[in-house]
Parts: structure tokens; C-alpha cells; sequence
């Protein structure tokens, strides 16, 4: 194991996808989720491409369905609000098993649910298969501002330690007999949130400290990498090539 | 020779006004190993921070390797930051990258290195607290002990005068106690370990100076401090139940174990 687990989404693996350089696979899902969104709703056989072009990029990942339909339940939200505007939205009325529906509110549902899930799918398939200091890099050749860059790389770095902190602090609760089911327990939990803030804020200003020791100035030293090879490019450009080739079909079809 | 470390008159006060330091005198030769013994609460801390300027804007003066501290130098400071290496005491607060091999790059790189010279330090530091073999990992993946001996390279890649270390065996099993002294002990640079584990004093420093309410009391040989009772009890110093300094001489220097047949 020589990078570890990176982060949770990412899947081990050495694959056609795994080795493209991330700013170029960054780029192509940018690039796909455009194309996929400026699709008309109604047509429906070019979401179903989009879907199959997906899962060509998963087999070439080696990333198991199964894999992607758990990580999927992050779209239930979107889910739950896409079911309830056929219900809610006005115009035209059809029956559907007996409930009255709206028209523009079924493909108003249908258009967010296709979109959604389709970026939801592209954006894990691009996490199972970049490890996250991949992805930082790629941020940064993509010349995204550094600040935001760093910002994400020490999200990265300690997400771990400050879920550590709060297990720690729901342990010591429970330990002492908290049952944090209770609607009276509010309080309890919403101070144990802002200990933790503090916690982190401080180990924030630790942290910041420590950079200063090693000589920090203001500016994140740099690392250099290759620049990717022509072949990669081609590689990364096909997905967003052949959504484009589905998105300007559905546009000119009759 | 030039001492690594020349501290004189220095006195700080919160800006809340709490006087942490009063008036502190500490010189340390090249080389030597010298244990910053004190209390909870003695200013030891304090007084770390002002040796690479972090904290400064009270009396006194401090000089690195001959280089005084002037907190408006920018460039100057900088130089103060390689030459002054600080271990802080918790590991996750130092290794902020998302590899170990980019967290020890940090420092040099800020100094200006890049490429080939870049990565001799990183690999050279990383040899020297035997964790070579975990360059490319997170440090979030690694053990506390290992965590720690990465926090030190992370210091040494910057070649400094002077390493200090801030409790160094704090949260340390007693594996990771030993593997850490083992590698202090083959640096070879100049050492300050701040700490109130006295044991670990006795075992890396000849010296030890003992810090008290921001003020320093005593400045001598650890064995013979050690063994003063009055002097510890008077400093909320405590030696572990059952723990006779006389039998446990320094283990390093010269003294190894595998030559130290000397019957004591």
C-alpha cells in the first residue's frame, strides 16, 4: 500500500481510469455534466445514452454497480424533492394510479432526477477512481486559486482528526449515561457542536503556528509534475466528446 | 565556538497581562543536550515560542547561532525558523500535508528549495527517523509513535542548529519512547527537550535546566538534579513511583548499552 486509502470514496484499483492524470479526468466530468444539463428533458433516449457511456467509463474503472448504488443515497434529498413537484405544480392534470398529477411538474421531476443522478454517478466515478491528493494536484493545475486549493487539502487532512475529536466527545457522553435521543438533549448536542467548533479552531491557530515554525510566508510551496501526454488527453476527451455528439443529436432530431 | 542558543534577560507578558517569563538567562553549546524541566504552567511553552520568534515584544534578546532575533527582519527570521527546528507536542498540529513526503518538503521548499536538492533533504530526513518506508502515505494512517518521529524530520529536513522539542513523549507507549529516544540520540545536532518526564531527561540530556514559574531555578547536571528532592518537590516536579535516579544513568552518550558493564 503505497498512497493508502486516501478517503472513503476512493476505490484501489489500476485502470485505464485510475491512471489518467486527474485535471485531465476533472475537466472531462465538467465538461460531460454541461453537456448532460444543457440536454432538452424530453428526450429521453439521450439520457439513456449518457447512462450507458457511464457505465463504459465504470467497467474501464473496474468500479462494481454495487459500489456506486450505495454511495448513491447522497441524491435522496434531490429524490424526496423531485417526487413531491409533480404533486405541487400547477397546469395540466393527468391520472397516474389514481393521483392527479401535473404535466410539467412530471418532467420538471424527470429532468432533475435524470440530471442529478447522472452527475451524481459521474462525480463518483471520478472520486473512486482519483485518490484525493490527486485531486488536489489537479485543482491546482487547473490554476484553480491556491487559496481554495489549500482550504480543500486541509479539509482533506483533518476531516479524520476532527471526526476523531467528536467521536471522542460522543464516547465521553456516552460514558456517562447521555442518551442523545431526547428532544431535551438539545442543548447537550448543540454545545458539544460548538466545543467542537472551538476545538478546531484552535487546533486551527496550532496548526497555523506550526507552518510558521517551518518558515511559512503566505504561499504554498509548489510541487512540479509532468505534464500529461498527449495520449492522455485523447483518452479523457472522449466521454466529453461523445456527450456532446448525444446533446447536439437530441438538439437537432425532430 | 558559537553557542546554538544564547537567551539573555528575556521577559514576555500576555497581552491579557498574564507575565509568563521573568527575566530568562539560558546559554547551550553547539551540540549539547540540555532537558527544559518545569511544571504545567511554568512558561515553558512561552518560552519555546520565542526562540524561532513566534512570540516576541517583550525585554531580552535571543541569538541562534550567533543570529539575533528581530522581529521586523522578515528575512531575517526566516533564516531564525531553519536554523530553530520545534517538534511540536501534537503531531497531528505539525503534519498538515497530504503525504508525509510533502510535509517534510514543506519546510525546506519554503526555504527555497526545489527538485533534486528537495528530495535529497526529504529522503535524508526521513532515513534518519527510520520512516523512509512510509514517504508516500497520509500521516492520518500512521501510528502516534510513527506520527511523531515524521514530526521530526519534518524539522531536520530543514538542517537545523538547533531541534527542540516540545514533550516529546507525550501519548508515547513505551516502545515509541525508546524507538524516539534511539533516534534523538543518532542526530547528532544540538538538543532542547522540553518535557516534565524526568526519566526520559536523565536518559538524553546531560544537562537539564528547570524552569518555575517563569523563572529559572536551577541549571546543572540531570543526575544531581534529580536526586535533590527539596529542589523537585519545591517545583511540582515528581520522579515516578520507585524511580532511582542514581541507578538510571543516561543510557546514551558514550554510554550504550551495549558497552555500560559498569555496575552501578
Amino acid at each position: 500500500m503505497s498512497t493508502g486509502h486516501a478517503h472513503l470514496l476512493y476505490r484501489h484499483g489500476d485502470s485505464v481510469v485510475h491512471r489518467l492524470p486527474a485535471h485531465l479526468k476533472l475537466s472531462s466530468l465538467v465538461l460531460f455534466v454541461l453537456t448532460v444539463v444543457a440536454t432538452p428533458a424530453h428526450r429521453y433516449w439521450a439520457f439513456a445514452a449518457y447512462a450507458g457511456l457511464l457505465g463504459v467509463v465504470a467497467v474501464g474503472g473496474r468500479v462494481p454497480i454495487g459500489y456506486i448504488a450505495r454511495r448513491m443515497v447522497v441524491e435522496l434529498p434531490f429524490v424526496v424533492f423531485a417526487l413531491l413537484l409533480p404533486i405541487v405544480a400547477t397546469g395540466d392534470r393527468v391520472n397516474v394510479l389514481g393521483l392527479s398529477l401535473s404535466e410539467a411538474g412530471l418532467l420538471a421531476a424527470w429532468n432533475l432526477l435524470a440530471k442529478a443522478t447522472i452527475g451524481v454517478v459521474a462525480s463518483i466515478l471520478l472520486a473512486a477512481t482519483t485518490d484525493a491528493r490527486a485531486l488536489l494536484l489537479g485543482l491546482q493545475r487547473l490554476r484553480l486559486p491556491a487559496r481554495l486549493v489549500e482550504i480543500a487539502a486541509f479539509m482533506v487532512r483533518y476531516l479524520d482528526v476532527v471526526v476523531g475529536d467528536l467521536q471522542r466527545m460522543r464516547i465521553a457522553q456516552d460514558s456517562r449515561a447521555f442518551d442523545g435521543r431526547h428532544l431535551g438533549h438539545l442543548r447537550v448536542i448543540a454545545r458539544s457542536a460548538g466545543a467542537l467548533f472551538v476545538r478546531t479552531y484552535e487546533r486551527g491557530e496550532r496548526v497555523h503556528l506550526a507552518m510558521l515554525a517551518r518558515g511559512y510566508s503566505g504561499a504554498m510551496p509548489i510541487s512540479d509534475a509532468p505534464p500529461a501526454p498527449p495520449a492522455a488527453w485523447a483518452v479523457a476527451a472522449l466521454l466529453p466528446a461523445a456527450a456532446l455528439a448525444i446533446a447536439v443529436a437530441s438538439r437537432v432530431s425532430p | 565556538m558559537t553557542p546554538s542558543l544564547e537567551v539573555r534577560g528575556l521577559a514576555f507578558a500576555y497581552p491579557d497581562g498574564h507575565q509568563a517569563l521573568y527575566g530568562i538567562d539560558l546559554t547551550i553549546g553547539r551540540g549539547e543536550r540540555v532537558a527544559l524541566l518545569g511544571p504545567n504552567g511554568a512558561g515553558k511553552t512561552t518560552l519555546v515560542l520565542h526562540l524561532n520568534g513566534i512570540l516576541s515584544g517583550g525585554l531580552g534578546s535571543v541569538r541562534v547561532g550567533g543570529l539575533e532575533i528581530r522581529p521586523g527582519d522578515r528575512q531575517a527570521l526566516r533564516e531564525i525558523r531553519r536554523r530553530v527546528g520545534v517538534v511540536f507536542q501534537d503531531p497531528d498540529d505539525q503534519l498538515f500535508m497530504p503525504t508525509v513526503r510533502d510535509d517534510v518538503a514543506f519546510g525546506p521548499a519554503n526555504l527555497g528549495l526545489s527538485g533534486a536538492e528537495l528530495d535529497r533533504r526529504v529522503d535524508a530526513a526521513l532515513r534518519a527517523v527510520g520512516m523512509g518506508h512510509v514517504a508516500d502515505r497520509p500521516p492520518h494512517h500512521l501510528s502516534f509513535g510513527q506520527r511523531r518521529r515524521v514530526a521530526v524530520a519534518t524539522v531536520l529536513a530543514m538542517e537545523p542548529e538547533i531541534l527542540v522539542l516540545d514533550e516529546p513523549t507525550s501519548n508515547l507507549d513505551p516502545a515509541g519512547r525508546r524507538e524516539l529516544a534511539e533516534v534523538l540520540d543518532g542526530l547528532g545536532v544540538t538538543l532542547l527537550v522540553v518535557t516534565h518526564d524526568l526519566p526520559y531527561a536523565l536518559e538524553l540530556c546531560e544537562r537539564s535546566v528547570i524552569l518555575s514559574e517563569g523563572s529559572i531555578v536551577a541549571d546543572g547536571r540531570t543526575a544531581s538534579l534529580l536526586a535533590n528532592e527539596e529542589l523537585l518537590r519545591r517545583h511540582r516536579l515528581e520522579l515516578p513511583y520507585g524511580f532511582d535516579p542514581r541507578v538510571g544513568q543516561s543510557r546514551y552518550r558514550g554510554a550504550r548499552p551495549a558497552s555500560s558493564t559498569r555496575g552501578r
